[in-house]
């Protein structure tokens, strides 16, 4: 925002801020990339029992288009590294980036030719969920964690610096 | 069905030197013979009454390096008479330097995705296949991986992919700090 200009910010700046992130934090929009058996296992965070819509993230998109959040659920194949970088790329900013389960985030147990060794070498990720699968307890859990990222986020961030701006 | 002893005798008479012996294990007879002959093979199998393995159930192959064997390969076809519910084993042997064999599509259309498979996973070549492409690997790649001097965790195929960097400015990496 331009508008503050003595380097701190200020009353808009911050407003602005808190009014976006609320709206934003309470409304993501999850894009499930369920490959394997972790699919599965955030399938039943969704469900009533554990009621992932009590987060304000229950509006399952599957089209990158229309989704903030990439849950990577399962293992990724060399085959589809390609497929997910190409959808990371689609979503529109801002975005986050959930790896859940050991695979996702390191291979797991398929130290194979065939495996990514964790999306992390190839892509951004914000949030780590440990487990084979996480309970569905830890993907609330994520989500609250990426929540509170979004809560300290700021307009200010988005900007390109000059530097390296295109110009 | 003929028992163990008189269809090794009719297929040393029919195939000589290709044939190369019966095993048996749990009741399972195990027909091993050399590359070229299999699909003569497979079609006296399917087509001779007396066997009558109408129904072509399975292809693998396994890699008998330093294990032993007649030759380094062998592909494995389960044939399964779908009449009298019996099944037999076919392995064919194959080198190391040359491996090729006919394919058996000509007698059955389902091994059209079992050859590739194996083609792709060992790097056997089937004569006469309609379309020898790698199935389960991407086009690119360039190894068999199933082959057991290719390395478990791969060549290195895992490790060049594109890497995508967060888009916005470096101020954006502070918000890992979320506590
Ligand atoms: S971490 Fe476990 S549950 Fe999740 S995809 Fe891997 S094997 Fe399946």
């Amino acid at each position: 925002m331009g508008v503050d200009r003595n380097g701190k910010d200020g009353w808009l700046t911050t407003t602005v801020d808190s009014l976006a992130n609320w709206a934003r934090k309470n409304s993501l929009w999850p894009m499930p990339f369920g490959t394997a058996c972790c699919g599965i296992e955030f399938m039943s965070a969704l469900a009533s029992r554990h009621d992932l819509a009590r987060f304000g993230a229950e509006a399952i998109r599957f089209s990158p288009r229309q989704s903030d959040l990439m849950i990577v659920a399962g293992r990724v194949p060399i085959k589809l590294m390609p497929v997910l970088t190409r959808i990371y790329e689609q979503m529109p900013e801002p975005k986050w980036v959930i790896s859940m389960g050991a695979c996702a985030s390191s291979g797991g147990v398929f130290d194979t030719y065939s495996v990514i060794q964790g999306i992390d070498n190839f892509l951004p990720v914000d949030v780590y969920l440990p487990g084979c699968p996480p309970r569905p307890e830890a993907i609330l859990d994520g989500l609250i964690l990426i929540q509170k990222m979004i809560k300290k986020d700021s307009l200010r961030h988005y900007k390109v610096p000059v530097e390296e701006a295109d110009v | 069905m003929l028992p163990k002893d008189q269809l090794a005798v009719v297929l040393k008479d029919k195939f000589q030197d290709s044939f190369i012996e019966i095993t048996e294990f749990r009741g399972m007879l195990t027909i091993h013979i050399l590359g070229e002959e299999v699909v003569s093979l497979l079609r006296t199998l399917k087509t001779d009454p007396r066997f009558a393995f109408n129904f072509l159930a399975n292809i693998t192959a396994v890699d008998h390096l330093e294990m032993g064997g007649h030759a380094r390969f062998s592909v494995v076809y389960h044939l399964l008479n779908q009449h009298e519910v019996r099944r037999i084993v076919v392995r064919a042997w194959v080198d190391e330097e040359n491996p090729r064999l006919p394919s058996a599509t000509p007698l059955w259309n389902t091994a059209d995705w079992q050859e590739r498979e194996v083609f792709d996973l060992f790097g056997i070549e089937f004569e006469g296949h309609p379309n020898l492409t790698r199935i389960m690997n991407p086009d690119y790649f360039q190894y068999h991986p199933l082959r057991k001097d290719y390395p478990l965790s791969g060549r290195g195929e895992r490790d060049n992919f594109k890497v995508v960097k967060r888009s916005i400015g470096s101020k954006w990496q502070d918000r890992r700090s979320f506590e």
